[in-house]
């Protein structure tokens, strides 16, 4: 790839001169999204450690969590990251309006994951079951930890979702501003990328908690 | 700019969508049959071809720079080191 | 050597600005890599004149066994620091940022980092991780005393503004991933024509494997300090035994982190090397693929080696060997770099500048501090001298005597490009010897120590220790009195140093074709690249070149 990978680069050198590479935008999304991963990957290795060390607990604790709420937000998400690629798909294909819908039917399926996601946390937290609660506390080592990373995982994850409503609804108001258009739209593509990565993410925490017998 | 952008049809995005939730549901209702063991390992399995699909269709890295494609092999050869090496010590504890 | 002949009166960086604005704005806003690369030098340079005076108040208090100056919450808060600061603030960001800024672009032939905007960003978000340290140090509860390596369970039940600190922390690293990317993206997007992957400078190649190390690594250090932050503001059971939590997990997620950290910190450093030697012995580099590779096998190797630090806390024996068979490793592709330096210099013909003393003190001291890394890294030793003076003299010999020195060593090499002006060679060579004698009294005494079974952070010792200490404390003001003509030297010449041409070494890589200092977009056309990085064949034609 190296011969062409400078051929953003002509020799057009006025003082402020714009140069503009998707590639290499695409390319910067891309390492970003590894810092992602591996930042989940030391959450995943806890996980994966106090899981071997107490798996009985982890069993007995996660039957505690309601599946039904749980697979509902992985349909939830999963469709979402169906209408950010469909909202992609139609800028390239110039339509303009559809973009706009299905990134708007994003935001939508983001928020209901959130509001999802805050009942199921209430629910529990009305349970007395929150990190340093009495009825907690009480319960043996494994079932603390598995809470306690419960609560964190799908804490960090729900922020990542947050952080990406709002890169999204920047992205909506590119799209209506024309900022985005069917020549430039590396910058929907990278708020894609991060929004299907929030997914990727989902895809492991749902059976890690929610699916354990 | 001449980056040739290969442009995948609605069509195909709502293929893989219909296959992740047909796959959630399988790993959903697998969950409820007692394999013991094999749980994980089945939920795992099918969390990686849900991600496969997700991360080559829908990300789009099937049709990127294979560069790319290196780059995302080596962060998760990394992740799987570091993996491995720490359940040295855990495992043989 | 071309002195002078450049006459094209065209304006540098200094006097043509990348926005509207003039003065300290046009400093404070710009994009532009070199620009950032000095306020970076600026900055950076400041924190660790305040890391050297941390250092040797510590000194002070250790000359004489009992009370000297200090009390001991005094000391524990002064040894964080310093191992913070010198750490976060020095010397990880220090090579990558300031060289690896002003540097790296030029030497692959283009005009500035792959996102310009985004490197301004990691600089504001360097300084406000600064800045949090600094709070963190005045805020009730007292700062931080846990020790830069922040173990568990200690750093949860501290009562002193913990959380604060290693936030600032977490800001830091999040700033050094963000360089890692502008610079990754850089070199496979910005290269010159003719600029492949085997024709960029060893420099290049050892920033570009540092920056994989940055973006890989870091944000596992940032999660782990994450967990604890959680851990100290809700009671969450993480990595707290007292409900269930491993602090070995801990020990691990840290290390997975700071161990590839080590190499964040030398490799940059190693790639100077590679560039002053050809440079002064005139001669193309001794295994230019082998170098090149070897930094990658580096950045590589340091993610199976990281339980190293661990052998004392209570691992698996099979962990331990483990990982003590693979700390070997790393001792390879360290001495390929080595040797192929050393071949390089064979039948050179050496000009003994500056720089290329400090390379020379560079590779002594570090071949100290690596070898007694090995006698670390093996199990049986290790039990025996862990958590003593002698890790304390190892981990100084490879980052100081390696990293600093090297600083130092790019400080000289580069300052005539980066300022356009010389520095005066005596004192600067002066400074060179007096470092190399401070040091070696500063930290080999601490090898003797620690043999001897001197544990490392504690405020007192027996009397025993008493004259080795008291050598040790006289090294750090030599030390001292070294930095201090070196900086003093260099300030001076900012003002006063002679003019300094294009290429006053005689270097071939792309930064020594263009003016010093560089014009605002480094080059009016960019070039073609045909030679070898190392072809000192061109400088006949580089001779006409302007």
């Amino acid at each position: 790839m190296n011969h062409n990978s400078v051929a953003g680069n002509e020799n057009n050198h006025t003082a402020a001169h714009v140069h503009r590479d998707d590639v290499g935008a695409k390319l910067g999304m891309w390492l970003f999204l590894f810092t992602e991963v591996l930042l989940f990957g030391g959450m995943f290795l806890a996980y994966a450690v106090y899981r071997y060390q107490y798996p009985d607990q982890f069993r007995i604790a996660a039957m505690e969590l309601n599946t039904g709420i749980g697979t509902l937000n992985t349909v939830i998400l999963l469709t979402s990251s169906l209408t950010v690629a469909l909202s992609i798909a139609a800028i390239q294909k110039k339509n303009k309006f559809l973009s706009i819908l299905m990134l708007s039917l994003t935001v939508v399926f983001a928020l209901m994951f959130m509001v999802n996601k805050y009942f199921e946390w209430m629910a529990k937290i009305d349970h007395g079951i929150f990190p340093g609660s009495e009825e907690l506390l009480g319960r043996p080592n494994g079932q603390i930890l598995f809470f306690g990373l419960y609560y964190v995982m799908t804490g960090l994850h729900g922020l990542h979702v947050f952080i990406g409503v709002i890169v999204l609804l920047f992205m909506l108001y590119f799209l209506i501003k024309n900022d985005i258009t069917p020549d430039n739209y590396t910058k929907l593509e990278n708020a894609g990328l991060y929004w299907h990565l929030v997914d990727l993410i989902w895809i492991f925490l749902f059976p890690l908690f929610y699916l354990i017998q | 700019m001449e980056n040739k952008k290969h442009i995948i049809g609605y069509n195909a995005y709502i293929i893989v969508w219909l296959s992740l939730l047909a796959l959630t549901a399988i790993t959903v209702s697998v969950a409820g049959i007692h394999l013991g063991d094999y749980t994980l390992l089945i939920a795992m399995f099918i969390a990686a071809i849900k991600s496969a699909l997700v991360i080559n269709i829908f990300m789009h890295i099937k049709f990127d720079e294979p560069i790319f494609k290196v780059f995302l092999a080596l962060s998760g050869l990394t992740l799987l080191i570091i993996f491995v090496l720490t359940f040295f010590d855990f495992i043989y504890r | 050597m071309a002195n002078g002949a450049v006459a094209i009166e065209e304006k540098n960086f200094y006097q043509q600005s990348t926005n509207k604005y003039s003065g300290i704005l046009s400093w404070l806003l710009t994009t532009d890599h070199k620009r950032i690369g000095l306020m970076y030098l600026y900055t950076i340079s400041f924190f660790f004149i305040v890391g050297v005076i941390i250092g040797i108040l510590m000194r002070l208090e250790l000359i004489a066994p009992g009370k000297t100056i200090m009390d001991a919450q005094t000391y524990n808060t002064l040894f964080t620091l310093h191992g913070v600061i010198m750490i976060f603030l020095f010397i990880v960001p220090g090579l990558p940022a300031i060289f690896g800024n002003f540097f790296l672009p030029i030497q692959i032939g283009a005009r500035d980092v792959a996102f310009p905007r985004l490197n301004l960003l990691s600089y504001y978000v360097y300084v406000a991780g600064a800045i949090l340290v600094f709070i963190s140090l005045f805020l009730p509860g007292g700062p931080i005393d846990t020790g830069w390596t922040f173990y568990i369970p200690y750093s949860v039940r501290s009562s002193t503004n913990v959380s604060m600190a290693i936030f600032a922390a977490f800001v830091l690293g999040f700033s050094s991933i963000l360089t890692g990317i502008n610079f990754v993206t850089t070199v496979h997007r910005l290269r010159a024509p003719g600029m492949t992957f085997f024709k960029m400078p060893l420099f290049v190649w050892a920033t570009y494997a540092t920056a994989w190390i940055q973006i890989i690594a870091t944000p596992v250090i940032g999660i782990t300090i994450l967990l604890v932050i959680i851990e100290r503001a809700f009671g969450v059971g993480i990595f707290d035994p007292a409900l269930g939590g491993d602090p070995i997990l801990y020990q691990h997620l840290f290390w997975i982190y700071s161990h590839p950290a080590v190499y964040i910190m030398i490799l940059p450093a190693m790639g100077v090397v590679s560039e002053i030697i050809p440079t002064f012995a005139r001669r193309t580099i001794f295994g230019y693929k082998a170098i090149a590779m070897s930094s990658l096998a580096i950045a590589f190797v340091g993610y199976l080696v990281w339980a190293h630090h661990m052998f004392t806390s209570g691992m698996s024996d099979t962990a331990r060997w483990i990982f003590s068979l693979l700390t070997f490793i790393v001792a390879l592709p360290s001495g390929v770099k080595v040797f192929n330096w050393v071949a390089t210099m064979y039948k050179g013909s050496i000009d003994p500048q500056t720089p290329f003393l400090w390379v020379m003190s560079f590779i002594v001291l570090f071949s100290i501090g690596g070898l007694t890394g090995l006698v670390l890294g093996s199990l049986a030793t290790d039990v025996h001298l862990h958590d003593t003076y002698f890790v304390v003299a190892h981990f100084h010999y490879v980052m100081f005597g390696g990293t600093g020195t090297i600083f130092f060593a790019a400080l000289h090499y580069w300052f005539p490009k980066m300022f356009g002006r010389m520095y005066f060679k005596k004192p600067a060579n002066i400074a060179v010897l007096l470092f190399f004698i401070g040091f070696n009294m500063l930290y080999f005494t601490k090898f003797i120590m620690g043999y001897m079974g001197m544990p490392r952070r504690y405020y007192d010792y027996l009397p025993q220790f008493a004259t080795l200490q008291e050598i040790s404390t006289v090294g750090s003001w030599i030390l001292a009195l070294a930095i201090f003509i070196m900086l003093g030297n260099l300030i001076y010449s900012l003002r006063k140093g002679p003019k300094a041409g294009p290429n006053p070494w005689g270097g071939v890589t792309l930064e020594w074709h263009i003016p010093s200092p560089p014009p605002m977009e480094n080059f009016k056309e960019i070039p073609t690249v045909t030679h070898e990085p190392y072809d000192f064949s061109q400088l006949k034609e580089m001779k006409n070149e302007s």
